[in-house]
């Protein structure tokens, strides 16, 4: 299984792809196998708060409900509305129209204390 | 971990393996949506070896069963299947299961998780009866093929004799001496077939089924158990551990149809007490707003006030909505009548509905 290397992973299968300054967060395809169809995806609101290491979300399968945890703290610009009526795109393609949210960080050093891809990809083998 | 005969041809279709009551079986091979919808609109093949398979015969095999059954095994006909809970001496409900009346023998089906406690619970009861309880779950093997198209495929490609069998009708052969039992039953709310065959056989059948010998494109997918539970919650079937278990009663489980109170069985007492009290809580079908999903345990609310407990819950992928399982309190277990379900802290409403939000059109 190979993932995107343009972005940084958290052990719990969310993906940060840095893009002009600004943070897309998403969940990874070994996240999206393992949650099965997806049927519902949480959103927060454009302008909200958000906590590196805090839920900012819930995303639901046919077999479980999980909660989706961002890797850095800021403020959400921009959400999936796709995801509303087509959660399934998750599933098909969640390293880019399964796109989540895009959050102006606080602080985007955070990022480099998240997994490199090598490291997530070491990590979720091991599973 | 153990496995089924069919172990192989599940990782060969790719399955996604799960353990499941001490078993590896397959939770799904291409997704869980696609093999439900592939179930309602043509047929799919489920392993479901990891069920329990029991044979009784000798003398007093009926009582036995009428003993430990709710049902009236005696009145059940000889090549018959009929579901049953056991039940305690308190009416909490053991198993739930289907039994099969053969002319020497009777077999019955129950749940893969509650096999050793119902061995027990029936030798137990076996004392003193000349009957033979014979556990036949690992030498043998058992295949649903469930869908609108089964009857016409079996009849066309399977090397088995079943005539004009009806619902719940079973009947038994051997193929190059191999025997056989197939029943017209299942657990998805479609027409189906389930057949039992040595262990050995199961690959055989397995493969005639999913590929066909002439090279055209198959008809009968595999399907796992994910697809299995959404099948089964869509048509209102309950499942042991979710809407069935020793602190539940059949008749507050809407299962009353399958208890003859007239008879003597264990539990009866108990059971006569509730159908003449009324039960204090139903269990009922919810049909939820939004595509949010109800889990085991989420609460049921009348305004502010608890009703209920949500036994299952799923997106349902032919009705398209979200819907769920619960028991709640008598009074307000009407069809019609506007619930809230409490999903991790957001109130969503939700509406009592029948058992089943699917019905195959006949």
């Amino acid at each position: 299984m190979s993932v995107p290397q343009d972005r940084r992973y958290q052990a719990s299968h969310e993906w940060h792809k840095l893009d002009g300054g600004e943070v897309i967060i998403g969940i990874t395809q070994f996240a999206a196998d393992e949650l099965t169809d997806i049927t519902y995806v949480s959103l927060p609101s454009i302008g909200k708060e958000i906590v590196a290491g805090t839920p900012f979300g819930e995303i639901e399968s046919v077999k479980a409900t999980s909660d989706l945890i961002s890797g850095v703290s800021g403020q959400v610009v921009a959400v999936n509305e796709t995801l509303n009526n087509s959660p399934e795109l998750v599933n098909s393609d969640p390293f880019g129209q399964g796109w989540m949210i895009r959050v102006r960080p606080t602080d985007p050093t955070q990022l480099d204390a998240l997994l490199t891809a090598e490291q997530y990809q070491r990590q979720s083998a091991a599973h | 971990m153990k496995r089924t005969a069919l172990y192989d041809a599940h990782v060969q279709a790719n399955a996604k393996l799960v353990e499941f009551a001490g078993w590896e079986m397959p939770l799904l091979y291409r997704g869980i949506v696609e093999e439900h919808l592939h179930t309602r609109n043509a047929a799919s093949i489920f392993d479901v070896s990891h069920m329990g398979r029991i044979r009784f015969h000798g003398p007093d095999a009926v009582a036995l069963l009428d003993r430990v059954c709710t049902r009236n095994i005696a009145k059940l006909a000889i090549g018959r299947c009929g579901y049953s809970h056991l039940c305690n001496a308190e009416g909490g409900i053991l198993d739930d299961v289907i039994i099969s009346r053969d002319a020497d023998q009777l077999i019955m089906v129950c749940n893969a998780s509650n096999r050793p406690k119902i061995l027990a619970h029936l030798r137990e009861h076996a004392v003193g009866r000349t009957v033979t309880i014979d556990d036949q779950t690992e030498q043998t093997c058992m295949l649903a093929i469930q869908g609108p198209a089964t009857l016409a495929l079996a009849r066309a490609h399977l090397p088995i004799e079943f005539g004009d069998l009806k619902r719940y009708a079973f009947t038994s052969g051997e193929y190059m001496g191999m025997p056989y039992l197939v029943s017209r039953s299942g657990y998805t709310g479609e027409d189906g077939l389930e057949l039992t065959l040595p262990a050995s056989a199961g690959p055989l059948v397995w493969n005639y089924v999913t590929q066909p010998g002439d090279g055209s494109r198959p008809i009968v997918l595999p399907a796992g158990l994910g697809a299995r539970d959404t099948l089964r919650l869509e048509a209102g079937m309950p499942l042991y551990g979710h809407e069935l278990d020793e602190s539940i009663d059949p008749i507050s489980a809407a299962c009353g149809w399958a208890v003859d109170l007239s008879r003597d069985f264990i539990g009866v007492e108990r059971l006569r007490r509730i159908q003449a009290e009324g039960p204090a809580r139903k269990l009922v079908g919810l049909s939820l707003e939004g595509r949010r999903i109800a889990r085991q345990g989420s609460p049921v609310l009348d305004g502010d006030r608890p009703v209920g407990t949500v036994t299952s819950g799923t997106f349902g992928p032919t009705v398209g909505r979200s819907i769920a399982m619960a028991y709640v309190d008598a009074p307000v277990a009407i069809e019609g009548r506007p619930l809230t379900v409490d999903l991790r802290g957001e109130r969503v409403p939700a509406r009592v509905g029948p058992l089943a939000a699917y019905k195959r059109k006949e």
